[in-house]
């Protein structure tokens, strides 16, 4: 049973279709890179997921069942950028925003809601810094205190949209090794990025989209050039192409 | 003016209007010190100030047909705050400019309403700037209520406001209305304006609503601690503004405004972690560092 299965998912954007026929799945304990060129859909294809835009066509299903609400079960961490940092509120009480959909209307966070919480800030390691106002963060501890904020849900699957974006390199480094160890750790974690030698090396699986899925598979099983070269539209002697044979 | 003469004149019953203004001055700035910390930290008042002037027109009908001004004032207000948000989902044009629009149409025409019912030049002066004589008792009641109503609502609503403010798109991914809530939070924010209006005025109002909530702001870094802090500023300062406009007889909305603006600026100076003279020694030792 996959923790995310997709099949024949359709979208619109002001009236030109997006996507067509995108099918795929993430498994419990594995790191699944979503790679494309701008514009091949990766944002819409997380955001119809979580229902912000609504599909033409196609099923969803989270650890088998199909979903009745779009985005349930499911943890989403959106671009950086669309968060207000300057808010005053401390990294626990914007993690507990995570949650605050399903308290429901006029109720209070309860014990169950703040252990939550803690064991997703335990999770990403930022339990020591549970009080700092969100503002006095690093670019590295406001992506964590994101992931957080979607693991407070206790999600079946993450969605990653570009977490490694503005990040240097060794909090890059750091950010995909926790990705990685909540993989393992039977969490679904799928995550779009632009850092394809990363994602080569990183992700159990990678897949490569396109309007559509244009090919998926382990990355040492997408040697073949050409997926590569329909997803990106670069030709051959690509430093693209270099890079995929030197990983 | 000492301010046992102040207390003296309070308490005298001759002068009955003056402790039921401080009353409606205080209140109405403690609601709208609340209501204005939402405000300041989405970035919204350009829209608070939209909608104090849109209740203009609402209260000018109300005045003229001898209506209810608390009602007339809101039913203005959030329909030009419906309006707003209805025409911003055209994409052609940003909603800044749909708000500039709209509200200095609703403004113009609570001017041509008010031109026509008697006691014109007066009653304008009087919506404008604010006046502390001629509150009827009934307003003193319609004043707590409405508060009481908008504080309540704030207590109930307050982490989903929290939620939209901080993340919209993560808001409306978890199950949130997001369009319905900022629809009670314009209504919350009219709420507020309408209940100060009589004592400060229509034009001074934006004050009540930014001024506490912006030096809270700069005073602290906890959500809850600026909630507490804004609404204790804004009545403060409206009961000092009144003792000083009482004092040297000058205008009461304004008065109150310029002590809030002498309070904000103190604490940009003085704050402790926000303020200039905080700030200073720390930007010397990083431009040294670079």
């Amino acid at each position: 049973m996959n923790a995310l299965r997709v099949s024949g998912l359709a979208v619109d954007l002001g009236g030109r279709r997006v996507l067509t026929d995108v099918g795929l799945t993430v498994d419990r304990g594995e790191l699944v890179g979503l790679v494309g060129p701008n514009g091949a859909g990766k944002t819409t294809l997380l955001r119809s997921l979580m229902g912000l835009l609504k599909p033409k066509a196609g099923q969803v299903e989270v650890d088998g069942e199909p979903v009745r609400r779009a985005g349930t079960g499911l943890g989403y961490v959106p671009q950086r950028h669309e968060f207000a940092w300057d808010f005053p509120l401390s990294v626990e009480g914007v993690v507990m925003t995570g949650r605050t959909g399903r308290l429901g209307l006029f109720r209070r966070p309860r014990a169950a809601d703040w252990r939550a919480v803690v064991e997703a800030l335990d999770r990403v390691r930022m339990a020591d810094l549970r009080t700092r106002p969100v503002g006095e963060l690093s670019g590295g501890q406001r992506q964590r205190v994101l992931l957080a904020r979607a693991l407070a849900l206790q999600p079946s699957a993450l969605l990653l949209d570009e977490p490694f974006t503005g990040l240097d390199m060794p909090t890059q480094e750091l950010l995909s090794d926790l990705l990685l160890s909540l993989a393992r750790d039977s969490n679904a974690v799928l995550t779009t990025t632009h850092d394809l030698p990363g994602a080569l090396y990183t992700c159990d699986r990678l897949i490569l989209l396109n309007r559509t899925v244009v090919a998926a598979g382990p990355p040492d099983q997408l040697r073949d050039e050409k997926p590569w070269m329909d997803t990106f539209g670069v030709s051959e002697g690509s430093p693209l192409l270099k890079i995929l044979k030197a990983v | 003016m000492s301010p046992i003469d102040f207390l003296r004149d309070l308490v005298n019953p001759d002068l009955a209007f003056l402790p039921k203004a401080l009353l409606v001055a205080v209140m109405s700035s403690i609601v709208c010190g609340v209501v204005g910390c939402y405000v300041v930290l989405r970035g919204m008042a350009f829209i608070g100030d939209a909608v104090a002037h849109a209740v203009f027109p609402g209260l000018a009908i109300a005045f003229a047909v001898s209506g209810n001004l608390i009602l007339g004032g809101t039913i203005a207000g959030v329909a030009t705050a419906v309006l707003v948000a209805v025409f911003s989902q055209n994409r052609r044009l940003r909603e800044d400019s749909v708000i500039g629009i709209f509200f200095v149409a609703a403004f113009a025409l609570g001017i041509v309403v008010i031109s026509r019912a008697p006691g014109y030049a007066g009653s304008l002066q009087q919506f404008l700037f604010g006046s502390i004589t001629g509150i009827p008792d009934e307003d003193l009641y319609t004043v707590a209520v409405t508060g009481i109503l908008v504080l309540g609502a704030v207590f109930l609503l307050h982490k989903e406001f929290v939620a939209v403010t901080l993340d919209r798109e993560m808001a409306r991914a978890t199950g949130l209305r997001v369009f319905w809530l900022d629809i009670v939070l314009y209504v919350l924010v009219t709420l507020a304006v309408v209940i100060s209006v009589q004592t400060i005025g229509n034009i001074l109002v934006l004050a009540l609503l930014v001024t506490p909530a912006a030096t809270a702001r700069l005073l602290t870094d906890r959500l809850a601690v600026m909630m507490l802090l804004a609404p204790v500023i804004g009545g403060l300062c409206a009961l000092a503004g009144l003792y000083v406009s009482w004092s040297w007889d000058f205008p009461t909305g304004g008065t109150i405004v310029l002590v809030l603006t002498a309070v904000f600026l103190t604490a940009w100076v003085l704050a402790p972690k926000h303020g200039l003279l905080a700030r200073a020694p720390r930007r010397r030792a990083e431009s040294i560092a670079s």
